[in-house]
């Protein structure tokens, strides 16, 4: 516009030119039409997945959720094996990683030394970064034959007696697509935890601190009873991810489309069967079929999703958007 | 519950209960240890089993036939950076405009509701975006394709450069705006020249982040690059990623294989945390005001 040093014009008229509200008007046009690419992506993945699933959803109708045969060679196809598989694969990561990731962030908040903060919190989003199929890699050639040869066998002789822990062990299972989850989802676990920990006011600690409470006993009454409704949030937003997990379960559970009561036994997910079956999918319903099972995890992963934004949303304004 | 702090506790009570206090702080302390040893764990293993197998040959031959000893990934390291390249083709400019949108105009209302949609389609698995695009790009060109990977990497970047955009532009100060537009300049033009050069650093660091998120992504790429075991001659045809191998060989019977998936795993995990590295040299230095 002006050259440097030289006097900008007094402007006359009305404050805005019209050529440049113009550009103005553009601008914020393009702007708005970029926001919206995510309203029309969400439209267009529900839409596609419809599309892809329609012929199977009117074939099968509502019984292909509760069926428990999945046979391509007769064009058979229910979706209970995979459903189940993902339930409970998601959630033995749960059990495992709330826990575990709600005390890191504990620790984090209430008693490590700032020092060493930075550099644990550090270490848990590089966890983060690790991709699923360097997971998968680990988990077939280190951790299966450890936990097969060790952990299985000793879980086993400790608590053989409920059937969640008996018959053969082969390794690949149930229980390490679990543990294999709960791996990955504990960092976003944890932060989430850390966050609501530490919207938590230094007022409520030191009321408890002034009655005499031990760190401890400050930590439980004062913090973790404030805290508990955004760690369930934590929790279902950990269950959003473990839902949808893909490679790294695909390689350890085993896939095969079974319902057992045993955690040893080989188990297959929605998001497995995808990846395995959809380049080989032969006939046009198989591949309605997988797209039927892409249909049921998508609205799994969106209502679990949306419940978790909700519940967080109220306590930090949301902060889901921060990881991974 | 507050049971437990008694008004006159006793001596062998206090004792008790700070005992059990340190008792917890252990757990806790154990259980943040418990945390982190996958990572190094992942990373041991890695370099152990990884760093032995890689060679010169790893970087510039492509795959030996199946059951041959030898060979390299070459096709699939340039296949990655092809991918990445076209997603963020797309991902960026979508990304970054919608995030102008979000912290520059836009209601409170209308701008929930976008982040909110960005934060679900955030939550989609990973897989799902594979379905997606083999039917919106694979099925209509009837092949498999560098495109329809690369489109399906840079739709799942689009929510993730998006909220990191608008979470640096609103830390620009407000002053910033005002000063240029009291000077006359248009509204777009403070945009682009004032506030997106302030947080220019951080937007990058935004950018770097979402590439090396889907860099590793596999399950996207299964039904629209496909994998391939030669150079692709085009854009149009399938092409490998480092994933996408490394998903092949560990699945094979093959030991020498299994070597190179793990060479390949850590080139991959080399490159995702050599960026992530610069990411936090980048934002040390991100400070506004």
């Amino acid at each position: 516009m002006n050259a440097p040093g030289e006097a900008a014009p007094i402007p006359t008229g009305p404050p805005l030119a019209p050529p440049r509200r113009l550009a103005d008007l553009a601008f914020r046009w393009i702007a708005l039409l970029a926001a919206l690419t995510i309203v029309a992506l969400i439209g267009l993945v529900g839409w596609e997945l419809y599309h892809g699933a329609g012929p199977a959803v009117r074939r099968f109708g509502i019984a292909f959720l509760g069926n428990s045969t999945w046979d391509p060679v007769t064009d058979r196809y229910g979706a209970w094996p995979f459903i189940f598989g993902t339930l409970v694969s998601s959630a033995i990561a749960l059990v495992i990683a709330v826990p575990l990731g709600v005390a890191t962030a504990l620790y984090l908040t209430e008693f490590a030394p700032v020092r060493i903060r930075q550099p644990v919190i550090m270490i848990i989003e590089m966890l983060a970064a690790v991709p699923s199929v360097i997971f998968g890699l680990w988990g077939i050639f280190v951790l299966i034959p450890w936990m097969r040869d060790h952990f299985f066998r000793w879980l086993q002789g400790a608590f053989g007696f409920l059937p969640l822990f008996q018959g053969p062990i082969y390794g690949v299972s149930m229980l390490a697509g679990g543990i294999i989850v709960a791996i990955m989802i504990l960092p976003i676990v944890t932060s989430i935890s850390r966050e609501i920990l530490r919207s938590v006011p230094d007022l409520q600690r030191e009321a408890a601190y002034a009655l005499g409470a031990t760190h401890w006993e400050v930590i439980r009454v004062a913090v973790l009873s404030y805290a508990r409704r955004g760690i369930f949030g934590a929790a279902v937003l950990g269950l959003g991810r473990a839902l949808g997990e893909t490679m790294a379960v695909t390689m350890v559970i085993g896939n095969r489309p079974e319902v057992s009561a045993s955690l040893f036994a080989p188990g297959y997910t929605l998001a497995s069967v995808i990846a395995n079956e959809f380049t080989e999918a032969t006939s046009d319903l198989y591949l309605n079929a997988l797209f039927e099972l892409g249909l049921v995890l998508l609205i799994l992963t969106v209502l679990v999703n949306v419940l978790a934004q909700l519940m967080l949303r109220t306590i930090t304004g949301g902060a889901s958007g921060k990881v991974n | 519950m507050p049971a437990a702090i008694s008004v006159h506790p006793s001596r062998g009570q206090q004792v008790w209960r700070r005992f059990k206090s340190r008792v917890m702080a252990a757990v806790m302390l154990t259980c943040a240890l418990a945390v982190m040893a996958p990572l190094f764990l992942v990373l041991y293993n890695l370099v152990h089993e990884g760093a032995t197998s890689l060679d010169w040959h790893f970087f510039t031959q492509l795959p030996k036939p199946t059951g041959e000893v030898g060979g390299g990934m070459a096709n699939a390291i340039v296949g990655t950076l092809v991918l990445l390249a076209m997603a963020a083709v797309i991902g960026v400019p979508f990304g970054v405009m919608g995030g102008v949108y979000l912290a520059e105009y836009g209601s409170d209302r209308v701008n929930d509701w976008l982040r909110f949609a960005a934060d679900v389609l955030n939550g989609i698995p990973s897989i799902v975006w594979g379905m997606v695009v083999w039917a919106l790009l694979v099925v209509p060109l009837k092949t498999f394709s560098a495109y329809a990977g690369g489109v399906a990497l840079g739709l799942m970047m689009i929510p993730l450069v998006m909220r990191t955009t608008e979470e640096v532009l609103v830390l620009v100060p407000q002053g910033y705006r005002e000063a240029a537009l009291a000077l006359g300049i248009a509204r777009w033009r403070t945009i682009v020249v004032i506030v997106v050069r302030t947080a220019l650093k951080g937007i990058i660091t935004g950018i770097l982040v979402a590439l090396a998120r889907v860099a590793g992504e596999t399950a996207p790429l299964l039904f629209t690059a496909l994998g391939n075991n030669f150079w692709a001659r085009s854009l149009a045809a399938p092409v490998s990623a480092l994933p996408l191998q490394i998903y092949a060989y560990a699945l094979s019977p093959y030991d020498d294989w299994h070597r190179q998936a793990w060479a390949g795993a850590l080139v991959l995990m080399a490159l995702i945390l050599l960026t992530n590295i610069l990411v936090r040299f980048l934002s040390r230095e991100r400070r506004f005001a």
